[in-house]
């Protein structure tokens, strides 16, 4: 479980998260939707430990990340798995030496298990036979599956993902989309997604967040947030240009 | 009026005095935790293979053109000086010493600068905007042990290595010319670089270039780390890599040519 308690986060003196508190329970997939800039990716690297925050604590299953030292945090993050915006593969690796990194890190396994290993998770994210390929030659749609199989490489307890869809047509959208509800339902991962794409949204969540003046201000099922009332949740579901997100 | 000029100009000097400071803390610190992480690099033998590679072997062909006409130049400019005061025996000595104590490791080092640092830090700056650094913190992986140790060892070793590379074909370059330009028989010259040559000079030069492969992995390392804003900051990390490793190894130059040669080996 992943909990998350009054985090406060400044930016040149900007606040972005402003005593943010959140809990993700075990093998629920939450989505948190919230405006470009609000700062759900560097909520993301909070949970992550990429980023410390300047107050409040990130848990993970009772351990606190934010009092880890860089050893404790390696350690930790073998238990989890991220999805980059834009994939973030290794250009000097190919697809297969990408996917292998953390299993060579952290792994004592032999070459064939790897190599079986990298065939195994590619295959979970439909793309077999592209172990060769540099990451500079394949598609937007592609890079980011192969940066699903490097994510669920190590078996992850959660993973997240920053912004799983942005920059794919809405068909390769779709088939990303099927693939994150398909792992995290086989793999029984937590995952954590942030986005401002509702379709997405309401397809991979199991639970909604939303994210505003760095605070969640609301939470619930995709089915509770379509029907919200909240104006603030409304406006931005509806994508509607006037109301009290750009009001304020 | 002026007063107030004044006032905002004393008041920038002083914030870029503050940024200056700032700056060689943090790349300080940068220092101190690649050398914290050198210890547990035992097992990234081939991470270290690659970058001696890419920083030494493929600098070979540059290096070779410089030292070369470095070389050649030093020796038309030597005999255009000793011209009328200084007989030509002393050609090779004022060769050999000023190649392996300043021209060999100086050059050297200010040509790696130019291409090993400002690929350091373009390499490091894609990586850190494209989140590539992210993503290796993610999976568990130090970049600072996966990617800055690997380089500054490879600085380390290869700076010295090339410079020795460089010592030769300097010297081969001067010789070349004072044989067929400057009539200087081989015997002369040889017998001119024998004369004042001590192995001291030799390892003090050595010792400057381990300092200025530090200096240009580090420098490249660090800006290229703290690279941002996309496309312009990675042009900007590479920009102050180079002219930071320049203007550092000839500060570090005149530093350890007055500890060296004026305290350690007098």
């Amino acid at each position: 479980m992943i909990v998350i308690e009054k985090l406060e986060k400044s930016f040149n003196g900007r606040p972005v998260l402003t005593g943010l508190d959140l809990t993700i329970k075990d093998g629920e997939s939450l989505v948190v939707i919230g405006r470009s800039g609000c700062g759900k990716s560097v909520l993301l690297k909070h949970v992550i430990g990429l980023m410390r925050p300047d107050s409040g604590h990130v848990y993970i299953n009772g351990d606190d990340l934010t009092a880890m030292g860089e050893k404790e945090l390696n350690q930790l993050r073998t238990r989890f798995g991220m999805v980059f915006q834009g994939a973030a593969l290794f250009d000097s690796l190919s697809v297969g030496e990408n996917v292998a990194l953390p299993l060579r890190e952290h792994k004592d396994l032999s070459e064939d298990e790897i190599k079986a290993r990298v065939r195994e998770k590619l295959k979970l994210v439909e793309l077999e036979g592209v172990e060769d390929a540099r990451p500079s030659s394949l598609s937007g749609g592609m890079k980011k599956r192969v940066g699903l199989a490097r994510a669920i490489a190590m078996d992850p307890e959660f993973v997240l993902y920053d912004e799983p869809t942005t920059g794919l047509d809405p068909i390769m959208a779709d088939a990303i989309n099927s693939l994150i509800r398909n792992l995290q339902q086989r793999l029984s991962i937590t995952s954590v997604a942030v986005t401002h794409d509702m379709t997405s949204a309401y397809r991979i969540g199991d639970r909604i967040a939303m994210l505003h003046g760095g605070k969640i201000i609301y939470h619930g099922t995709p089915e509770q947030v379509r029907n919200c009332e909240d104006p603030v949740v409304c406006q931005f579901i509806t994508g509607s240009a006037s109301g009290p997100i750009t009001q304020s | 009026m002026n007063a107030n000029h004044a006032m905002i100009g004393a008041h920038t000097i002083g914030q870029r005095v503050l940024e200056g400071i700032e700056q060689v803390g943090s790349v300080s610190l940068f220092f101190m935790r690649v050398l914290r992480a050198v210890p547990g690099f035992w097992r990234k033998g081939h991470l270290l293979f690659e970058q001696m590679v890419a920083i030494g072997v493929e600098s070979i062909p540059l290096v070779l053109v410089t030292s070369i006409f470095t070389g050649g130049v030093a020796a038309v400019q030597a005999a255009y000086q000793f011209q009328d005061y200084v007989p030509m025996r002393y050609l090779g000595s004022v060769i050999g010493k000023s190649v392996v104590i300043e021209l060999g490791p100086v050059l050297t080092a200010l040509v790696v600068a130019g291409r090993v640092g400002a690929s350091i830090a373009a390499e490091l700056g894609t990586m850190r905007v494209t989140e590539q650094i992210d993503a290796l913190e993610t999976i568990g992986i130090s970049p600072i042990r996966f990617l800055a140790v690997p380089r500054l060892l490879a600085g380390m070793i290869m700076l010295p290595l090339i410079t020795v590379f460089s010592d030769f074909l300097a010297i081969g370059g001067a010789y070349v010319v004072a044989l067929l330009s400057l009539d200087v028989a081989t015997n002369t010259f040889m017998e001119g670089l024998r004369l004042f040559f001590h192995l001291r000079d030799v390892f003090g030069g050595l010792v400057k270039s381990l300092f200025f492969g530090v200096v240009i992995t580090m420098m490249g390392c660090y800006f290229g780390f703290n690279a941002e804003g996309g496309a312009e900051g990675v042009g900007r990390a590479t920009t102050r890599a180079v002219v930071a490793s320049c203007l550092l190894i000839l500060i570090l130059d005149y530093m350890l040519a007055s500890l060296l040669f004026r305290v350690i080996f007098v």
